[in-house]
């Protein structure tokens, strides 16, 4: 589904990225973990498409395209979902409008006839249990008053509502208490489908208990330096980022 | 209401002033030119009685006394009255029996503005009265409202039949001495929309006027005048477009309103004259007065304008809170784009005890485009417990626009309460980039953010208008970012 090579990306002329190779099958779940400022988010932000990140070399094929060169609102047509780490609120536009909006030029981009109030509504009140979210969440502004947790719900919600193939969770667990944290568990986990492929961008191993990741990558001053199963998540958690930094920094 | 959002959005595909076509109807004008000749030419035109030829010349002389007015926030070139055509009429019979004599070609602009004036084929239950350069076209639904008692006519048609009428209101609200444009109006208009709303009546319907400006060199100066008597209820709707044309054209106008006791008279106006080209060349000069006054106790008159066209903008619709108990509101969204400017704003005086005020304004900057926001709150010195809250917000995109906010106040009782409140906020990139990642273009993004900013505003208006203000603001601003 994704395969990037070499991909390398500078923010504001520094490099961030320094060589990436990753791929990504349908059905499977990616752990990226790794310290603060290893470029977690970076490689997100790239991938969807941001233009603040500078993509100096590399190639990233994504269902059979070349992904580079689509627009960051044709990415998200085609399937690919970014669950923000800081969602941005948008005051005065309502959820409904938005997700409606979002829904509707995602059909119109595979020639569908827009989905109408009705079948949105029902379409929203479904998706809205299943991720477990109030449903006064969806009668306000995009995120505007939202709290830290409604925020990364919201992000769940939208994810389940859009029913991308690809997804990426940027840190959506940081700064959750146990239950949100468990109800975005869920919520991706439900989501599950072998023609689906979930990104999971996180810090701590926390949220790896409930979501079981298929492989776990340790990212390191821009690169890949440590790939693995589950078990390799459990293992950070026990040593901590330092034996990565000894490991990788004896590479260098 | 969602389906009409998406068919807005599928609308929305070209960049250019949609309004921007002339139609070939033919046309009779006075030679260009502004002396007293013109004036009493034009009032001769007419077959106007003595009284208001008089009323004209004395605007007209009092107009050469006056100085046009500096203080906004505007840059406004040169305006050389002697260049203007000050008449033209769509060539007519003296009066039309039914639709079949109007001027095919005429009907035809009307309908391509997506205004029918075929009552039969009108289902939005709105009454139009539809005004090409100086001229009233077609009054629709006349005879259904007459039977309440309402009249709805052409000012030049109201002036015939209820002289006693427009002789005592007009000039009562603002008179021409008022300032400069407002005595170039009194002196030179040539039609308009007359409105009277007799006691005890609800108006059933959306009163509307719809004016285009469609001859070269002409200035268009109408004037509106709407009296509601006590016990009354009228919503008026006021909608504007011209063709694209190299040179700037004027547009002067004066909206009165006089409120009795117990009334409510709404008056919302989209207003989209051509704004000019992307280098700022052309475009209308939109200097209008606006004022209403709640004569009478409990009364409550209200403005809605969703300003996006002209090249320059000078508009302070008012309220004269006179009775006791009135409430005046204001508002607005102001959308400037490319090298637009608009300095506009409202006056809120406060006479009356327990008047009340609201003015939410919402200024919206894009392109080279200046938007400025200028208020009075007026309060005298027995207007007891009078309130007043404004809340006026500026939303800029990009970094070569700008936004100001000039608000004054005179408070001489001290039982009274203003408040006063203002945010400039941009879009951000980081908004416009979490929509491109649900799926959502930039310009859809924009359309979504800004309506969503305006909503308060878009929200008071009467829900066709609604539905094109909102197409309006994301057309306006369109290529404005990115």
């Amino acid at each position: 589904m994704l395969t990037i090579k070499n991909l390398k990306v500078s923010v504001e002329g520094k490099e961030i990225l320094k060589g990436i190779d990753l791929e990504v099958k349908a059905g499977e779940v990616h752990a990226i973990m790794g310290p603060n400022g290893s470029g977690k988010s970076t490689l997100a932000a790239a991938l969807a498409g941001n233009e603040n990140f500078e993509i100096t070399e590399g190639e990233v094929e994504y269902m059979g395209q070349d992904l580079l060169e689509l627009s960051p609102e044709d990415r998200a047509r085609e399937g690919m979902f970014l669950g923000f780490q800081y969602p941005v609120e948008i005051p005065g536009v309502s959820m409904v409008n938005f997700l409606r909006t979002a829904i509707n030029e995602k059909r119109k981009y595979r020639n569908e006839e827009p989905l109408s109030a009705g079948d949105f509504l029902k379409l929203m009140r479904e998706k809205k249990n299943l991720v477990d979210v109030d449903s006064d969440l969806t009668s306000r502004s995009v995120n505007e008053g939202f709290s830290g947790g409604e925020k990364k719900k919201n992000e769940i919600f939208q994810m389940a509502l859009l029913e991308p193939r690809l997804s990426i969770l940027d840190e959506t667990d940081s700064g959750l208490d146990i239950d949100a944290l468990r109800i975005v568990a869920n919520g991706v986990n439900k989501m599950k489908k072998p023609g689906n492929a979930t990104i999971v961008i996180t810090h701590y191993q926390r949220l790896l208990e409930y979501i079981v990741p298929d492989y776990v990558h340790v990212l390191y001053k821009g690169r890949i330096v440590k790939s693995g199963n589950s078990q390799l998540a459990v293992e950070l958690e026990e040593k901590g980022y330092d034996w990565i930094k000894e490991k990788s920094g004896s590479e260098a | 209401m969602a389906s009409e959002q998406d068919k807005i959005i599928s609308e929305v595909t070209g960049n250019e002033y949609k309004f921007g076509f002339h139609s070939n109807v033919e046309t009779e004008t006075l030679p260009r030119g502004l002396n007293e000749e013109t004036v009493r030419a034009i009032s001769k035109k007419k077959n106007e009685p003595e009284w208001l030829t008089e009323f004209r010349v004395k605007a007209y002389r009092h107009w050469l006394t006056m100085k046009m007015p500096k203080w906004a926030h505007l840059k406004i070139p040169e305006i050389d009255y002697n260049d203007i055509i000050y008449y033209a009429a769509p060539k007519r019979k003296a009066s039309y029996e039914s639709l079949d004599e109007v001027d095919p070609e005429l009907l035809d602009t009307f309908n391509k503005l997506g205004i029918p004036l075929e009552e039969q084929k009108q289902l939005t239950g709105v009454a139009v009265d539809a005004v090409m350069d100086s001229i009233s076209v077609k009054t629709t639904f006349s005879e259904t409202l007459a039977d309440l008692g309402i009249i709805f006519c052409s000012f030049s048609d109201a002036v015939k039949n209820y002289p006693d009428l427009i002789k005592k209101y007009m000039g009562s609200v603002v008179p021409y001495t008022d300032n400069y444009f407002a005595a170039l109006n009194s002196a030179v208009f040539s039609d308009g929309s007359f409105c009277y709303i007799p006691k005890g009546v609800h108006c059933p319907m959306e009163l509307s006027t719809y004016f285009r400006i469609n001859a070269a060199n002409t200035g268009q100066f109408e004037r509106t005048l709407i009296v509601a008597e006590d016990d009354s209820y009228v919503s008026y709707l006021e909608g504007c477009t011209a063709p694209q044309r190299d040179e700037n054209q004027l547009h002067a106008a004066i909206v009165e309103i006089v409120a009795m006791e117990n009334t409510e008279v709404k008056y919302s106006t989209v207003q989209n004259w051509y704004p000019g080209d992307k280098n700022g060349k052309g475009g209308i000069y939109n200097f209008v007065t606006k004022r209403g006054i709640c004569k009478g106790d409990n009364s409550k008159i209200s403005w809605t304008q969703v300003e996006t066209g002209s090249a320059i903008t000078w508009k302070y619709p008012s309220c004269i809170l006179k009775g006791d108990n009135s409430v005046g509101e204001f508002y607005s969204v102001a959308v400037t784009n490319n090298h637009q400017q608009a300095d506009t704003g409202t006056k809120m005086t406060h006479i009356g005890k327990n008047t009340k005020s609201i003015v939410v304004s919402k200024g919206i900057s894009a392109g080279r485009s200046d938007n400025s926001y200028r208020g009075l709150v007026k309060i005298l010195k027995g207007a007891g417990n009078a309130r007043n809250f404004s809340q006026c917000d500026s939303l800029l995109l990009g970094d070569r626009c700008g936004a100001h906010t000039f608000p004054y106040l005179e408070v001489d009782n001290d039982t009274a309460i203003v408040e006063h409140e203002a945010t400039t906020s941009k879009i951000g990139e980081d908004q416009i980039f979490y929509c491109n990642q649900r799926g959502i273009d930039t310009e859809n993004a924009i359309g979504l953010i800004v309506n969503g900013y305006a909503k308060e505003v878009l929200n008071k208006l009467p829900m066709e208008f609604a539905v094109e203000a909102q197409k309006l603001l994301q057309i306006t601003l369109e290529g404005s970012v990115g």
